[in-house]
């Protein structure tokens, strides 16, 4: 091979410790570098320079959230970790969900490669967490996105909305993964740094749990999947300016570019592999690339390997060792697979034309030596690049413009003297409610995405979680969803993400299954603000706290943080994601009435709590503080909303979050295009509230369901037996249509053809949603208003 | 992967015991191949329809040199080889490929072939069937429940509909405009051969709103929609072509995509 750089070995780098290292442009600080010397006894190799910077940077290496993230550890209790097979510290935690079965799920962040370039950006972040379940053993299953963008009306959300949205669908519609659900908010806090979280889910028997670990002396090493390129070197250009030849190309695209393709060619192979049991151990090959995968499978095996970097395969023949280690190109996987399995592992790759190149060994001698043409340019101990990198108590206080903040409260604001009254007035303001960016439908968005493939989809968008069969002859499934309100968190970190857990949870609940595990994707700005740092310790005090309260433990997830752009950080954003479990599919609850005459109840309380509700976003306030969260009530809600679907008491639910009961009523009514009556007076008595309140309160520990009138007094029973507040508002209005139109159907749910509609409902009665008293809305008004917007803006 | 499919032996599957619970016992000994491309998608979804529908799918391999003796074959939706070329492109040259071609063309018994999505654009690739597709209209994937109206109830895998008969079964794509010369579009519509077409509003632009043609043996179906999507109740559209009324329809239990699959049984037993 002809060098077209000067190798910097081992051996260079034990007679050359005066060599000026680029260590500052790889973003590592003065005291992390001579850390790296302690370590080595020596100047780090330029290609021993690349690893330590990449798996000691923030993003790998958790170094100012580690001594937080340890709280999700400390606050498990045994009742938790029951139902876990595998916990935080591997790709993704593993549930049992009964019957031999497991699911592995997280949710990850690509938030910065999306800004740059958002269709790539939110591509590959798909990809990433995609190849985080294969790495476990799992055939993905389904995938969900959630999303924050800036303002709707601001000019780049047309090039940020439409490249995130088209890329999360190119990249999971081409992997054949259904997705299911996830959230779309619109604010102009997330302007200059959109957040894209995607998470993923596979199954498993119990038997293919998969970890990532080298282990058995003399097992071989293998890199397969797509060829390495230059892409996704973040520090690309100052290490090719270190090299000393100036003819090669010197700056590379720090964000990486997707092959959907590649990776469903990827998946179904590694089915076949685990289904042939010939590889021992594996691990996907995300951040920092084959710096991370060949340190972390060496010291969580037998503690050595051996590899030779010029067999890896190449995209670019000019990389140099330091970029081949730090290169972050998609859909590549690395194994070990035993001597004896080496014919076996080669067939498969042939049948699937996946490449592959046997880079190296498992060895014992504790070292991970990487060499370039037999000569050494890495000889570090593994552990010391994976997991012993700085850990960093970062200071933190209390914002001092908080008090200030939280004494600002909606009801003192003159937008809240303003509030709509009457019944016109009530009228027009959930048309607002409902028409606006972030309660507005979201069907432009998850039209885009395909929602049945591999038949088992049970439910998903709009409903409040996606669902998932994962036994075809048991109806044995999963529910998810993921949520968060930033204004909440803003207002309130501590609160905000108990209220994020309690949602998600509440969603699920609400779907019918019972929440069983979390994974979080904490989206902050910069740990280096004291402010930021402690917006970002309360949030997972807030979650740790909440877990333990409701008994779900977190099972993985992603820190991300630098989110700020110009010193203005994004709200404190903590997604969660809460994994729930059926029994049987079938019994799922969906968001929407159908049956006429059927019986509405509100479950819960309202108290007055608009501080940082969307109806205040409408009006431009921000202050007080967030809806109180009683998480004991969530857990009797929830207990109610499962007991009362798994017997067959409601036949639709909905909880009641953003937008309040107006929300919720609209949504309900427009799921199926079927209408209701409804009355707020008793609601306004026994709570001591005004219809204003009653509609667009944000209190949490709500829920409405549909009760056939057979199942009422056995439904009513069981909620006054648990002493839980529970009240009839309405009843489902769905009048028989006359036989001449009978053979009209088909319409009215998102995503058919709605010309239809306009053609034939002359021949149906006009569905209404008719709040006695207050007002009367006629579906096609509401669904023209809530629908209407996503297209307008985006065509 | 397609170990849904009868011949990889999968028993925990639902497919296997559907077939026992079909009616007509001539009828479960059909074996209907199921085509994986690299890439393809919707393979397990179709062996599962096929079972549902009471037949028995068997897993054909793109690269195979045999058709393995069945009696019809299903070309899946995805994105085989990615439609990094034009969709369908690369797949018409697979060594099975051939295989389909002359059985679906022989003179007597020709082999029924049904190409869904990615694998109707594998069978105009193959010109199997006239006409390509381009790019939705509105540049997006889009997936939907889509009416549609069945023109054409003789067809190996329509002979279980009647004519003028309203269906509704997902459509999700991104190039599903169907497109041909106006003398070929004219000779589809003359000759019977526009098998299904878009009611309402056109969704993706489509000549004439065709949304499925056939040859003019009839043995050779090709659409954009999907019906393999609604063949199970609890996992299909929302609606059905034929159902009383939206609001009573039981949630996803529309199953009207199971009749392609009873219609090629059909036609086997009757041939």
């Amino acid at each position: 091979m002809t060098e077209k750089f000067n190798l910097d070995t081992v051996k260079n780098a034990a007679t050359t410790p005066e060599t000026e290292l680029p260590w500052a442009e790889l973003g590592l600080k003065k005291n992390e570098f001579k850390r790296v010397v302690e370590i080595l006894g020596r100047r780090p190799t330029a290609a021993e320079l690349a690893m330590y910077s990449v798996m000691w940077s923030e993003h790998c290496s958790y170094k100012s959230s580690k001594v937080h993230l340890r709280q999700f550890g400390d606050k498990v209790t045994e009742a938790m970790k029951e139902h876990l097979l595998v916990g935080i510290g591997e790709n993704a935690g593993v549930v049992d969900i009964g019957d031999d079965w497991a699911v592995t799920f997280k949710i990850e962040s690509h938030n910065s490669p999306s800004m740059v370039e958002p269709f790539q950006g939110a591509a590959t972040g798909v990809g990433g967490i995609v190849r985080d379940i294969i790495s476990m053993g799992a055939r993905p299953v389904a995938v969900m996105d959630a999303l924050r963008f800036g303002a709707i009306d601001h000019p780049d959300s047309q090039r940020v909305v439409h490249g995130v949205v088209s890329g999360v669908g190119s990249y999971g519609n081409s992997l054949g993964l259904p997705n299911i659900g996830g959230e779309v908010v619109f604010d102009s806090a997330y302007q200059g740094n959109p957040l894209v979280n995607a998470l993923a889910v596979g199954v498993m028997r119990h038997e293919d749990i998969r970890l990532a670990n080298a282990s058995g002396v003399g097992n071989k090493v293998v890199l397969f999947g797509a060829r390495t390129g230059g892409d996704g070197i973040g520090g690309a250009s100052v290490l090719a300016s270190e090299s000393f030849d100036d003819t090669k190309p010197s700056k590379r695209p720090a964000v990486q570019v997707g092959d959907p393709f590649a990776e469903k060619v990827l998946i179904e192979c590694c089915l076949e592999l685990f289904k042939a049991s010939v590889v021992e151990g594996i691990q996907d090959l995300g951040a920092a690339g084959i710096s991370c995968a060949t340190s972390e499978l060496a010291s969580n095996g037998e503690g050595g390997m051996h590899v030779e970097l010029t067999n890896v395969l190449l995209r670019d023949p000019t990389l140099t060792p330091g970029e081949i280690l730090m290169s972050e190109s998609q859909e590549r996987m690395m194994a070990v697979v035993t001597p004896e399995n080496a014919a076996a592992f080669e067939a498969i790759m042939d049948k699937w034309n996946v490449e592959y190149s046997w880079l190296g060994e498992v060895t014992n001698t504790g070292r991970l030596i990487i060499e370039w043409d037999g000569e050494e340019i890495v000889d570090v101990d593994p552990k010391t690049v994976a997991h012993e990198g700085p850990v960093y108590e970062r200071p933190f206080h209390r914002p001092e413009w908080l008090d200030r903040l939280q004494s600002e409260s909606f009801t003192a604001s003159s937008q809240y003297r303003d509030r709509p009254q009457s019944g016109a007035e009530l009228s027009a303001a959930v048309l607002e409610l409902i028409s606006s960016p972030n309660m507005c439908s979201k069907d432009w968005v998850t039209n885009q995405y395909d929602r049945y493939v591999q038949g088992n989809t049970a439910l998903a968008m709009p409903d409040d979680a996606g669902v998932i069969r994962v036994d075809e002859q048991t109806g044995l499934g999963i529910a998810l969803s993921t949520d968060a309100n930033g204004r909440y968190s803003y207002l309130n970190p501590y609160e905000g993400a108990r209220l994020a857990l309690a949602e998600a949870y509440r969603n699920v609940a609400t779907s019918g299954a019972k929440p069983m595990a979390v994974s979080d994707c904490l989206n902050f700005g910069s740990p280096e603000d004291p402010e930021v740092m402690w917006q970002f310790a309360e949030s997972i005090r807030g979650l740790a706290d909440a877990c333990q309260e409701l008994g779900v433990p977190v099972t993985g997830g992603n820190v991300s943080l630098y989110n700020q752009t110009g010193g203005v950080a994004i709200p404190p954003t903590p997604v969660v994601g809460v994994l729930g479990v059926f029994d049987d599919v079938a019994r799922r609850t969906p968001s929407g009435w159908r049956h006429d005459g059927q019986a509405i109840y509100l479950l819960g309380t309202t108290a007055h709590e608009l501080d940082g509700s969307e109806w205040a976003n409408l009006r431009g306030h921000l202050g007080g503080q967030p809806p109180a969260v009683d998480l004991s009530v969530e857990k009797m809600l929830s207990e109610l909303l499962i007991n009362a679907s798994r017997d067959g008491m409601i036949d639709a639910a909905h909880d009641l979050s953003e937008g309040g009961l107006a929300a919720t009523l609209a949504e309900m009514a427009l799921r199926f295009n079927v209408g209701a009556r409804v009355g707020i007076d008793e609601l306004c008595e026994r709570d001591g509230i005004d219809a204003f309140t009653a509609l667009f309160s944000e209190s949490q520990g709500r829920a409405v369901v549909s009760v056939a009138r057979s199942e009422e007094v056995r439904f009513t029973d069981m909620c006054s037996a648990r002493g839980f507040p529970h009240l009839r508002i309405g009843v489902v209005d769905n009048p028989p249509v006359p036989v001449s139109s009978a053979a009209s159907s088909g319409a009215g749910r998102p995503g058919v053809d709605q010309s239809w509609t306009e053609d034939h409902h002359e021949s149906l009665a006009e569905p209404t949603l008719d709040v006695q008293g207050q007002f009367t809305l006629s579906l096609a008004a509401l669904r023209e208003a809530h629908e209407g917007t996503l297209p307008a803006y985006f065509g | 992967m397609t170990s849904t499919a009868q011949e990889t032996g999968s028993t925990a599957s639902p497919v296997e015991d559907s077939v026992n619970a079909f009616e007509g016992a001539s009828v479960a000994g059909a074996r209907i191949g199921v085509v994986t491309f690299p890439g393809t998608l919707d393979d397990r979804d179709a062996a599962r329809a096929v079972a549902l529908a009471g037949g028995t799918a068997v897993s054909l391999w793109h690269g195979d040199e045999t058709l393995k003796d069945v009696d019809a074959v299903v070309l899946p939706g995805g994105f085989s080889y990615g439609d990094y070329l034009r969709a369908g492109a690369i797949s018409r040259f697979a060594p099975l490929m051939d295989k389909i071609i002359n059985a679906a063309k022989a003179p007597s018994a020709p082999l029924p072939v049904l190409g869904i999505c990615n694998g109707f654009q594998v069978l105009t690739e193959a010109h199997l069937l006239p006409g390509s597709m381009i790019k939705n209209e509105n540049l997006h994937f889009m997936c939907r429940d889509q009416r549609l109206r069945v023109e054409n109830a003789s067809t190996s895998w329509t002979n279980q509909f009647s004519t003028g008969q309203e269906i509704v079964i997902p459509l999700k794509n991104q190039d599903g405009q169907f497109i041909a010369d106006a003398h070929v579009l004219d000779e589809l519509e003359g000759e019977g051969r526009v098998v299904f077409r878009y009611e309402g509003s056109n969704p993706n632009g489509s000549r004439r709103g065709i949304a499925g043609i056939s040859n003019a043996a009839g043995n050779v179906v090709g659409l954009m929609p999907h019906p393999e999507h609604a063949v199970e109740p609890g996992f299909g559209p929302d609606s059905s072509g034929s159902d009383a009324r939206f609001g009573d329809t039981p949630l996803a239990s529309g199953t009207d995509g199971l009749g392609l699959f009873t219609s090629v049984l059909h036609s086997l037993v009757t041939r």
